[in-house]
């Protein structure tokens, strides 16, 4: 084999550098799914009467619903009764300080490269970390509070503010959407509760990182992000997860809900533990986030930079109800080995003059398989309605496969819509010519890689840009970077 | 500087080089003509160390060091320059990102310390004076949507700013129009010292009247048939390439 496909072949098979296990110890659910189990959840949760109807609702659904078929892959088997569908870290208590929070927890974080400290702080970013299920610590709560944000675990929120969940839980995202939100709706552990009050420009990026950690643990996280009137927020959130080896599901579900006037911006960074080279042991991940931009001039922006799990089947998608709103999604997913991404966007178009922009940039290496899969429909009333789609990807090597799935379905004829696409593979010319200026295949590589998803890129904030592109680099390229 | 000695290699099943010989030192220029597949282009790919052709005998030497023996970058690194007949489009590298990175590369390889941004960007300011290369293309993605006249002017930028020892420059004069053709020259002119050395690979004669050579040599079927003077150049022009053919032909009778 010549040297570039060999370095190709190297960086493109490398194991996930993440993989260790923190040794806490975990409050499990007895194994299995029924009634009891999402009781058992709902009284741990210690949560009022409502929140245990809805809950059931969605187990009822769950049992009514089949697998989805329509994926370009097949699904593998998943066994919903062998799952554990709730584990916190025991001898949970409020922390003062970071002095007072589990050393190995800390060295787990440190380990990732999450600095739970000053730096983030001075950075201006309040973190609320979700390790398995439980949020450990808040910061910077008493700065939001002045402003009348409210950025809590999901489970607080239940507690504090148990009109402003009851308002918005499930509007988005019912509790019928689909099988694994269903699931979602039934067991979710936790997760994070955002509002941000009417005119409030929240003056820092929300962070939040999930850790799936107890072994065979399925991890249900629900978010739930509220922009009320004219208001303005930047949610980031962050993952990797250990090495181990069995499957994991992970069923989350995330809605977002923009009020006239206002913007919420949602980045993801995914990197759970997608496989060892032959697929085996990493993370189903099966996520439904969806936004809706409820009232008019409202926007929303989701950008994902998605690298790990064995499956990533995930469409975060817009509601353009009000007039004037706009839905953005930009996208980059990475797939090597034998990892599948089946990701992509829906737009839905339903009020006048709304705008929706797709791009999304797919990598595929080893022998994965990337696909994108993007819906825009415009409905009878949405006139004037514009979406600009750009689906790009990128090949490294001969065994992995790209498809794109575009869906347009209009019902009005002053829609525009348009779609661009293409494939490309990283040439060996291109990278004999940076080669023949000095630079190494695996620079070179790392190189091109950039600035094909720069466009991206650029969408994150800053902080969180230089994290994504050393994750790309860590996986694509090795030890550089 | 550069010593190459009875040089044979193949793509695939086809031999191209067959015996090359040729010594280039400090401060000369070279020219290699030629006519179409006589494997002037062959020479540059596996001098630069194109992987799909493939050495089957020879040595090239490089101040002292096996040339052959080092990877493509390494040869960068060593002070090879190859400015492409067919510059590569790299879409969202930007242009100036590219040549830093190139440059430091190139310079952590001889222990220099980096340049920080000041200094690079004093040097990239300075450079693109000296070759005429325009401001505005240095912060576009590397040759994307360039002209052909663009990317050749960015190769002889790149030359510059990379201050190699020996610099091959294949068939940059194609593709030319005559105010291109003479900012490129001047270019390479204004970088000619007694410490470099140039190797022009070219079809025409009309390069060697911006960039006069020392010595001309004439390739055809993989081997050196005919050296000279800058004289033989206007000879070839002249009468064309079947009368050394013939010659050739006559010899190996």
């Amino acid at each position: 084999m010549d040297t570039s496909d060999q370095i190709i072949q190297d960086i493109t098979t490398q194991e996930y550098e993440y993989g260790f296990v923190t040794d806490i110890e975990m409050d499990m659910a007895p194994v299995g799914l029924n009634e009891d189990t999402v009781k058992f959840i709902s009284e741990k949760k210690n949560e009022p009467e409502w929140m245990l109807k809805w809950r059931m609702k969605g187990y009822d659904s769950f049992l009514r619903q089949e697998m989805p078929t329509w994926q370009n892959f097949t699904l593998p088997p998943m066994d919903f009764q062998s799952i554990s569908y709730y584990a916190a870290p025991k001898n949970k208590q409020k922390y003062e300080s970071l002095d007072e929070v589990d050393p190995e927890l800390l060295a787990t974080f440190a380990k990732l490269g999450i600095p739970l400290n000053e730096q983030k702080v001075l950075a201006g970013v309040a973190v609320d970390y979700v390790f398995d299920s439980i949020s450990v610590a808040t910061t910077y709560k008493e700065k939001l509070n002045e402003l009348g944000i409210i950025f809590c675990s999901f489970g607080e929120a239940v507690q504090e503010h148990p009109e402003l969940v009851k308002k918005y839980l499930g509007t988005v995202v019912p509790h019928s959407d689909n099988i694994f939100a269903s699931l979602n709706t039934a067991v979710f552990s936790d997760g994070s509760f955002v509002y941000i009050p009417k005119g409030v420009r929240c003056p820092m990026e929300l962070s939040t990182y999930f850790r799936i950690n107890a072994e065979n643990t399925g991890q249900f996280e629900r978010t739930l992000i509220i922009a009320d009137e004219g208001s303005y927020v930047s949610y980031l959130e962050g993952c990797t997860a250990p090495m181990r080896d069995e499957n994991q599901l992970h069923a989350a579900v995330v809605e977002l809900i923009a009020l006239e006037g206002a913007e919420i911006k949602y980045s993801t960074v995914q990197n759970w533990y997608p496989g060892d080279k032959e697929g085996r042991g990493g993370i189903y991940n099966f996520v439904t986030k969806r936004g809706v931009c409820r009232g008019a001039n409202s926007k929303i922006s989701w950008t994902q930079v998605e690298t790990g799990s064995s499956i990533t089947w995930k469409y975060p998608s817009v509601i353009l109800q009000g007039d004037n709103s706009t839905g953005e999604f930009y996208s980059i997913a990475v797939t090597k080995n034998r990892q599948v991404a089946d990701t992509g966007t829906k737009m839905f178009h339903i009020g006048k003059n709304t705008k929706s922009r797709i791009i999304s940039k797919g990598i595929s290496a080893g022998r994965s398989n990337n696909s994108y899969r993007g819906l825009v429909q415009v409905g009878p009333k949405a006139d004037n309605a514009r979406n600009f789609t750009q689906c790009d990807s990128l090949l490294l090597g001969a065994e992995c496969s790209a498809n794109t799935f575009p869906y347009i379905e209009t019902r009005n004829n002053t829609a525009m819509v348009e779609h661009e696409a293409t494939t490309s593979k990283i040439g060996e010319d291109q990278i004999f010519y940076l080669n023949q200026r000095g630079i190494d295949s695996e620079k070179a590589v790392a190189l091109i890689v950039n600035g094909y998803v720069k466009e991206v890129l650029n969408q994150l904030p800053m902080e969180f840009a230089v994290e994504a592109q050393k994750l790309l680099s860590i996986t694509l390229e090795g030890s550089v970077g | 500087m550069l010593t190459i000695k009875n040089l044979n290699a193949r793509v695939e099943d086809k031999q191209i080089l067959k015996g090359i010989n040729l010594t280039v030192n400090a401060g000369e220029v070279h020219a290699i003509m030629g006519p179409n597949g006589s494997g002037k282009s062959s020479l540059a790919s596996v001098l630069a160390g194109r992987e799909n052709y493939e050495v089957l005998e020879g040595e090239v030497d490089l101040d002292g060091k096996d040339l052959l023996d080092m990877s493509p970058e390494d040869r960068a690194r060593e002070g090879l320059f190859m400015a492409f007949q067919y510059p590569i489009e790299i879409p969202g590298v930007s242009n100036i990102n590219f040549l830093r990175t190139a440059l430091n590369e190139i310079r952590a390889y001889r222990k220099l310390p980096a340049l920080d941004a000041k200094q690079f960007l004093r040097m990239s300011k300075e450079r693109q004076k000296l070759v005429e290369f325009d401001a505005k293309l240095v912060n576009r993605s590397l040759n994307e949507g360039f002209s052909g006249g663009e990317k050749k002017r960015n190769e002889i930028f790149q030359l510059a700013m990379l201050e190699p020892k020996i610099s091959i420059l294949d068939e940059t004069d194609s593709g030319l129009d005559i105010d291109a053709l003479r900012i490129v020259s001047n270019g390479v002119n204004k970088l000619r010292s007694k410490d470099n050395a140039f190797v022009l690979i070219t079809h025409y004669q009309r390069l060697l009247e911006y960039i006069v050579p020392d010595f001309v040599h004439v390739l055809y079927d993989g081997r050196i048939i005919k050296s000279g003077t800058k004289e033989l150049a206007l000879e070839l022009e002249e009468r064309g390439y079947d009368w050394l053919k013939e010659t050739l032909q006559e010899e190996t009778v």
